[in-house]
């Protein structure tokens, strides 16, 4: 077992802690706590069942924790020290002149995207079918652009404040259209794109809702090597460029390996192993965990098929 | 207490009714997720039938025994109706399976809109009386003058109803049409792969569900001895809340929502207003839907990320 | 689509016969005869016997064998008709590729509909004149014309809500009828003209219609169309009884009617016709109805146009596509649906205190589910979403019920006894069948993208979402 990350609370985006999800039941997620540190990709793996995408649904407001604490930071880390009196004040969220400090776990879905600032991809994709790939972007925007629209008011008027807004929204829509190589479709309705395409305009709508943390549940299930060669440039440009942390559940190991930072392991609920690729990748619950086997048994399992 | 008793009686009495045309929603809503809109006045037509049927067995054929021309009545009507809901399965919603959503809830307003208008074009607008089948009661017993009685057409209504739930509880919970149905519930393409006839099943569903409701017409015809063009919405509606009641999808669901919502009804009209006892109904279904949309009997619908 | 897939699976017949269009004459025999069994069995008892009533108020039966062998023999021949005539040039439409480009034709028809259907409405009460003169273009102003663009008005009033939003509403009659009676109580109690009322109305409407939209905002699909259903009914059902405020049955009647900026459509001396020197004629009434109904229904097109291209349309859409994937952008799904709510009953609202004014009486019977179930029909015949779709279908299926009520050379073919307005609603209803086999999407099905970066593409009904609600 791996100690806990070692990145100071200072450093870390998203504090999840202890959190707990029945489902009736079925204990879906068992106490499970692990930081996502900012302008980091934090991957979440582990086998089918493991409660992952469960753990997405918590942090995006989806679904509603039955216990624990999701709290994110913007600003700097000195909001950190507002934590306790947050929670014991049982309000969402407190703002300070460095910036806010939010828990996750009180707002509903909504306000997680909009005033906390985490955006989200779907395991399968959920684009808006009949709209086109530039409307998809511009609903993104919306919040934005209600706001420039007067609550639709001086919009439906003819006010020219939205007029205005809605320019910069199309060039920003454009900017990422150029970005995932789909400018030439852009008044194409999104359910006509190929798969990849799709997937890709997924994570564009979801950055353009000026995330601070991007949360993409199987960004490369089903994308041929090239795709996925592209998803990857695609990521680190979000890393790199937009300073963006990126929580990422992945069954591609080639993917998950190559790019993130730090990655979380889960194992129907539990944590069995949090650390850096290399320090993962040779730990044996999670070899175990993903061979099926008892953990003392890992090194006949890894002969048997050839490791 | 009196009349509180005499009250339960009319009350499942009516709830019978109810809960036999509810079935009809319940069931074609399991199969094909469609809320036949103009099953209401299948029932409708389903009465007009055993009018008329009783009307030749007894002025032409001159059938004395009431009961055979009751039994008669039920078969002939319960016949007739299936033809006319397996016609209207056929051509208003068959052609629409598996496209748009909301196109075969219009196509059901649309024959529903029809059907009334081709009973009233055909039969008159006026209100059809007849004699009174069946009297008699047993007074159960008598407390400050206020008899508290039983008649013979309630019991009637209440065995048929019984016998022929059984029968059709049997039909759909143990033989091969049933597992049919089932399967086609779950998942139609599937169905159709492993050799189960999808287009009988679900045309044999909606002739189950006309049959119950010609029983619940021949019974409605008897009960209050007159019919007209314009009784098929709301006993419809309030079949259809005894539907979402128990719980859509759910067979005993829909008979003991029938039931409910038929002493609810008697119940209101008794003790508070008359005037309101449909908005009470109304209440009922607005009030169901909202804030248990699963019903006592159905299974919640879990919504997926 | 389906209708392919069926007619491939019923008729394994090779594909060169197909081609050609050939007839199996044995084949469509049978079939008319199978057909007009059924008929046979399917009228029997309503056609083939009539109840009535004797001279001492019993019921008897009497028979129609004729009529009910007529009608039989009709299903059989059009059976018949179906497969000699229509279904070889239908198996021939369908074997023929998809035309990729629309035709030149349909271009030019699609750019100059709307310009010319406007201008058309504008001088409709002109070419009425020119055409039947004085004394008879009452009828067809009124009966036609505005009966027509009420109901295009509550159309597209209700294509916000199930067309944008995807929220399927079985009671909109309800804040139809809160637009009339709020215009009657208060126009007959405060003294208001219709001017002042009339957004009053409207408020008062999309007030209702938040209310009631807050308790469904959960609900999905067909439950959503029922518990809208269940509203409607209340609203008119509490309207009957609760006497005291609506005069129940009766209606309320003597509402004021409305006058030109003052001036009263009457034939006092300070009446429009005498102020204006004209002779005086109930026309002038019936002409300004018309351009007031005209101008609030351009109204609501023209904000409907508008609310699709700001953020608030986009996000009613966006809802009709996916809803989770809205919450997840960080849109309060609640708020836009309430919106999209109110401002549906909003139009309704000012319909209503139009229709109040206009017949000057009003009654629960105006506000029936049937009433409902009319404007859901000509939003879904008109292809939800579409704007023209829906002028359309309410052009065809209104103004259609009210040709029949009209059509008396009928008696001069089936008898003086025939009452051809005894059979609107008949058709009416088998027409909504009809049309929702022959075109489930609608008359309009593509879907017009509300912004564009190069090039108008519409998209194809395939792709566009119905909405859970």
């Amino acid at each position: 077992m791996t100690e806990k990350n070692e990145s100071s609370a200072a450093e870390t985006l998203l504090r999840v802690e202890h959190l707990t999800m029945r489902f009736g039941g079925l204990l879906a997620i068992d106490d499970l706590s692990f930081d996502v540190g900012e302008g980091a990709i934090t991957a979440l793996i582990g086998p089918n069942g493991a409660g992952k995408t469960t753990v997405f649904n918590c942090i995006t407001g989806f679904y509603k924790p039955s216990s624990g604490r999701l709290a994110l930071r913007h600003g700097d880390g000195t909001v950190w020290n507002e934590l306790a009196m947050l929670t014991d004040s049982g309000a969402r969220s407190v703002t300070t002149g460095n910036g806010a400090l939010f828990l996750l776990e009180r707002m509903p879905d909504y306000l997680v995207a909009q005033r906390a600032r985490v955006a989200r991809t779907f395991q399968n994709i959920r684009l808006f079918p009949g709209m086109t790939v530039l409307e998809n972007l511009l609903v993104a925007q919306h919040n934005r652009l209600m706001l420039a629209s007067g609550y639709t008011l001086l919009g439906v008027l003819g006010f020219p404040s939205y007029a205005h807004a809605e320019r910069s929204a199309i060039d920003k829509a454009r900017d990422w259209l150029d970005r995932i190589g789909l400018a030439a479709r852009a008044d194409d309705p999104a359910g006509d794109l190929p798969y990849g395409a799709q997937r890709r305009l997924e994570i564009a709508r979801a950055m353009c809702t000026d995330p601070v943390l991007l949360c993409l549940d199987e960004p490369a299930a089903g994308l041929n090597p090239r795709e996925s060669a592209e998803l990857n440039a695609l990521l680190l440009a979000i890393r790199d460029e937009f300073r963006i942390a990126v929580l990422l559940i992945e069954h591609d190991m080639t993917v998950v390996m190559e790019i993130s930072d730090h990655i979380v392991v889960l194992d129907y609920g539990v944590k069995i192993a949090d650390g850096v690729p290399d320090a993962v990748r040779n730990d044996d619950k999670v070899i175990a965990a993903y061979l099926g086997v008892a953990e003392d048994q890992v090194g006949e399992a890894e002969a048997e098929v050839g490791l | 207490m009196d009349v509180f008793l005499q009250q339960l009686i009319n009350g499942i009495t009516l709830g019978s009714i109810y809960g036999l045309i509810a079935i009809g929603y319940t069931m074609v809503f399991g199969i094909i997720g469609m809320v036949n809109f103009a099953h209401g006045d299948v029932f409708m037509v389903s009465a007009f039938i055993a009018l008329i049927a009783f009307l030749i067995l007894t002025t032409w054929l001159g059938i004395s025994s009431i009961v055979l021309a009751l039994l008669i009545v039920l078969i002939v009507a319960m016949l007739f109706t299936s033809l006319v809901n397996w016609v209207i399965e056929r051509v208003a919603y068959r052609p629409l399976r598996g496209s748009f959503r909301l196109a075969p809830l219009i196509s059901a307003i649309g024959m529903s809109i029809f059907l009334s208008n081709f009973v009233q074009v055909t039969q008159g607008p006026r209100n059809k009386s007849i004699p009174p089948m069946i009297s008699g009661e047993f007074v159960l017993f008598t407390h400050n003058n206020y008899p508290v009685t039983l008649s013979y057409k309630q019991l009637i209504i209440w065995g048929v109803t019984a016998v022929l739930l059984l029968a059709f509880w049997y039909l759909v919970a143990k033989t091969k049409l049933g597992r049919a149905q089932r399967a086609c519930e779950q998942d139609q393409k599937m169905a159709a792969l492993v050799g189960v006839n999808v287009d009988r099943t679900i045309a044999t569903t909606f002739v189950i569900a006309a049959a119950l409701a010609a029983v619940a017409g021949t019974m409605y015809l008897m009960y209050y001895g007159v019919v007209t063009f314009s009784d098929g919405f709301v006993p419809g509606v309030k079949a259809f809340t005894a539907a979402v009641l128990g719980g859509i999808g759910s067979l005993p669901g829909a008979v003991i929502g029938g039931l409910l919502i038929g002493l609810i009804e008697t119940m209101w009209s008794a003790y508070f207003s008359i005037d309101y006892k449909d908005v009470a109904a109304f209440s009922i279904l607005a009030i169901t839907l909202i804030f248990l949309p699963q019903g006592l009997f159905g299974r919640p619908d879990v919504e997926k990320v | 689509m389906t209708a392919l897939a069926n007619s491939a699976g019923e008729n394994p017949r090779p594909h060169q016969a197909l081609a050609h269009g050939r007839v199996d004459a044995m084949a469509a025999l049978r079939d008319a005869g199978i057909t007009a069994a059924i008929a046979f069995g399917l009228f029997l008892p309503l056609i083939g016997f009539q109840t009535t009533v004797n001279g001492e108020n019993a019921l008897i039966l009497i028979t129609r064998w004729p009529l009910l062998l007529a009608v039989v023999a009709a299903v059989g021949i059009g059976r018949l008709g179906y497969s000699v005539l229509l279904e070889p040039r239908l198996r021939q439409r369908a074997m023929r590729p998809i035309a990729t480009t629309p035709s030149a034709l349909r271009t030019f028809v699609g750019q100059w509909f709307v310009p010319f259907g406007i201008a058309f409405v504008a001088a409709y009460p002109a070419l009425v004149l020119a055409t039947v003169g004085f004394s008879r273009s009452v009828k067809w102003i009124d009966n036609f014309g505005i009966q027509i663009l009420i109901y295009v008005m509550l159309g597209w009033g209700l294509n916000i809500v199930v067309g944008l939003a995807g929220l399927l509403d079985l009671g909109y009659v309800a804040f139809y009828a809160v637009g009339a009676y709020s215009y009657a109580l208060l126009a007959k109690t405060l003294d208001l003209s219709f001017w002042v009322l009339l957004p009053i109305s409207g408020i008062l409407a999309s007030f209702w219609g938040i209310l009631l939209g807050f308790p469904v905002l959960r609900l999905r699909g067909d439950y959503l169309a029922i518990v809208t259903l269940a509203f409607g009914e209340i609203i008119r059902l509490v309207i009957i009884n609760f006497t005291a405020l609506t005069n129940g049955y009766a209606g309320i009647g003597g509402i004021p009617r409305p006058s030109f900026f003052g001036i009263p459509f009457n034939a006092d001396d300070n009446g429009f016709a005498a102020v204006f020197g004209l002779p005086f004629s109930p026309v002038y009434r019936v002409i300004f109805l018309y351009y007031v109904i005209l101008a609030l229904a351009l109204l609501t097109a023209f904000v409907t146009v508008r609310l699709r291209r700001l953020p608030v349309g986009r996000a009613w859409e966006a809802l009709r596509e996916d809803e989770i994937a809205c919450r997840s952008l960080g849109i309060n799904t609640t708020n836009t649906k309430l919106t999209a709510f109110a401002m549906g009953a909003m139009f309704a609202g000012f319909a209503g205190s139009f229709f109040a004014t206009r017949q000057g009486f009003i009654s629960p019977e105006s506000f029936t589910f049937l009433e409902s179930a009319t404007i859901l029909s000509i939003v879904v015949l008109g292809g939800m979403g579409s704007q023209v779709g829906v002028a359309i279908a309410a052009i065809v299926m209104i103004g259609g019920t009210e040709i029949m009520r009209d059509l008396d050379f009928l008696k001069k073919i089936f008898g003086q006894t025939f009452d051809p307005t005894q059979y609107r609603m008949l058709i009416f209803g088998f027409a909504m069948v009809l049309i929702m086999v022959w075109r489930p999407r609608g008359l309009i099905s593509t879907r017009a993208p509300s912004v564009v970066l190069k090039e108008r593409k519409s998209i194809s009904a395939d792709l566009v979402k119905e909405g859970h609600g």
